[in-house]
């Protein structure tokens, strides 16, 4: 069997500050995956990801890069890594070309090899023709680009994305998706990302682990944890106004506006039992959709029981 | 890395700080010039007539070795320390510590950069020299070795205080507080030998005082202090602190958390 393209055992890391950042997380990604590795801000995803990268130095614990110990030979796994991090981290001041050429540099690619290269990565994303302007000229989106050129220039087998689409309009997000995918199918390229947009995760990754307070609570299928959702909240527009939300036995049904409900359906109701009992009070439904995307109130679901879990425990604490 | 990768690698960086400091030329280049053009007008035309010989040279043959050095050293030093903590700054070190290039290479790459740097102005204030004086150089190898290790020594020390650096203040602390005094102190206007016994002593604990000193003999043939001892000080320096910027950068210090 292959070996995984990222693997992390016992992985821990405290800041000089105390803060306990990664509490012994173990994480495998297999060659090939397009992956997620999702947690509210502060749960520890940029600390596990900066680990990876040589960013943050680890406290305990090994990681390997298609099997090379980074503490080995971190300059052998390094070659396998490409990393397009949250922030803006090249010289505003410099070219773009010169941005990507330089990186293309750093990994010993002869400029021969790098010219072609960097021209067919910043064609492919769009900025061949700001090729010679300062950085800094550069959109939001283009900037965040730019990283995803400058991070394939030596052609990693593992692309770290640390939301790449932060900030970025639907239109070019939706663009960026598709280079990620056919980068991931044709290139083989494996690919872990962080988002805020689990939208995004749900329609990219194939798996998918969670963080929170620095331990991984769940690591499984995108496929697997959306079939474990247990509730759906669907929003009905209604034909016309009604003056309060009807009651619904079994049902949780909210009044979002005079023509708009929320309907809450657990695993196992049928929503034909909805629509029967709102026809028998003639309230007439014309359209119907998700409130959220699934794996939005799945990822709430579980920060929010963690967080339960925590202040049960803390008022424990006190309490001895 | 092997050996073509690594050459790859530390020629990107070189021509990379060489390209930012000639991008900026109004910041970088330009300024050095005019200020060592004063300092010729003024203290070597005007005022240096007046002071007669030092060392039995006219005042100004005297002061052209001690300014072109000072101007490497100034160079140099704060090439590397603007331009190493503008990338910390910007976090475009990043860059450099995701990929697999070695740490020596790094550290080589910005002093190279700021050595090309403090020699190019070294050599424009030359020949800004040229409209106040004749030069003639006495020995030519000694001249052009004693700058060149230098200029490596002051970009060390420059990488060292960028690495230290939390903010754009702690840049300018070296160079406004230590360099500057130990540079105007260090025999650049003077021969210590008009100096009290105690000051002449005093001013041997200067390390600026025998690469000015050397220089100028490299220049004119004479000195305050012997020559080899000063060459091999410099040398040692440079190996030390070499030393400890790499140790610094092995260990993260001021990059990685």
């Amino acid at each position: 069997m292959a070996e995984p393209a990222l693997s992390i055992r016992g992985l821990t890391k405290v800041y000089g500050n105390g803060f306990h950042a990664l509490k012994g997380i173990d994480l495998d990604v297999e060659q090939g995956d397009f992956f997620a590795l999702l947690g509210p801000n502060g749960a520890g995803k940029s600390t596990t990801l900066g680990v990876v990268c040589s960013l943050v130095q680890k406290t305990a614990g090994q990681v390997s890069i298609f099997g090379i110990d980074i503490d080995r030979d971190f300059a052998r796994a390094k070659y396998h890594l490409g990393v397009v991090p949250q922030e803006f981290n090249f010289n505003q001041f410099e070219k773009v070309l010169d941005i990507v050429l330089a990186q293309a540099g750093y990994y010993g690619m002869p400029r021969r090899e790098a010219l072609p290269r960097a021209e067919r990565l910043l064609k492919d994303l769009g900025l061949w023709d700001k090729r010679g302007g300062s950085a800094r000229m550069l959109s939001g989106g283009m900037k965040r680009r730019l990283m995803i050129a400058r991070a394939l220039m030596h052609r990693p087998r593992l692309l770290i994305l640390d939301e790449p689409t932060a900030g970025v309009d639907i239109e070019l997000r939706r663009s960026m998706w598709e280079y990620m995918r056919r980068i991931n199918r044709e290139e083989g390229t494996t690919i872990i990302l962080t988002t805020h947009y689990l939208e995004e995760a749900e329609s990219l990754c194939r798996n998918v682990a969670i963080i929170n307070h620095g331990e991984i609570v769940r690591n499984t299928s995108v496929r697997g944890l959306l079939a474990e959702l247990d509730t759906e909240t669907f929003l009905l527009d209604l034909a016309h106004p009604v003056a309060e939300a009807p009651a619904i036995e079994g049902f949780e049904v909210r009044q979002v506006d005079s023509a708009q409900l929320a309907v809450v359906v657990h695993r196992g109701q049928r929503l034909n039992d909805v629509f029967t009992a709102l026809g028998e009070r003639g309230i007439e439904v014309v359209s119907m959709r998700n409130r959220a995307n699934r794996l939005e109130e799945m990822f709430v679901s579980m920060v929010e029981q963690g967080s339960d879990a925590r202040a049960r425990a803390e008022q424990v604490e006190v309490g001895q | 890395m092997n050996p073509a990768q690594v050459a790859i690698a530390l020629w990107t960086l070189v021509v990379k700080e060489i390209k930012r400091f000639t991008r900026i030329w109004p910041q970088t280049l330009l300024p050095p010039s005019i200020t060592m053009a004063m300092y010729f007008i003024i203290f070597g035309s005007l005022i240096g007539s007046r002071i007669g010989q030092m060392d039995g040279f006219s005042y100004m043959d005297f002061i052209v070795p001690g300014l072109i050095m000072m101007a490497v050293i100034t160079n140099s030093y704060s090439n590397v320390a603007s331009s190493f903590f503008s990338n910390k700054f910007q976090r475009s070190v990043e860059e450099m510590m995701v990929s697999p290039m070695p740490n020596w290479v790094i550290l080589s790459g910005f002093v190279l950069g700021g050595m090309a740097r403090g020699l190019g102005v070294g050599l424009i204030v030359t020949l800004v020299s040229l409209f106040f004086t004749r030069i003639s150089v006495a020995h030519p190898l000694l001249t052009v070795g004693v700058v060149v290790l230098t200029a490596a020594l002051f970009s060390i020390g420059g990488f060292i205080n960028a690495l230290l650096a939390n903010k754009f203040d702690d840049v300018s602390i070296v160079p406004t507080f230590v360099l500057t005094p130990l540079t105007y102190l260090g025999g650049v206007f003077y021969s210590i030998s008009l100096l009290p016994t105690f000051w002449q002593n005093a001013s041997l604990l200067n390390p600026i005082l025998y690469m000015v000193n050397v220089f100028r003999h490299g220049f004119l043939g004479v000195s305050d202090i012997p020559v080899g001892w000063a060459l091999a000080a410099i040398v040692a320096f440079i190996i030390v602190l070499f030393t400890v910027a790499l140790w610094m950068l092995e260990r993260g210090k001021g990059i990685r958390s």
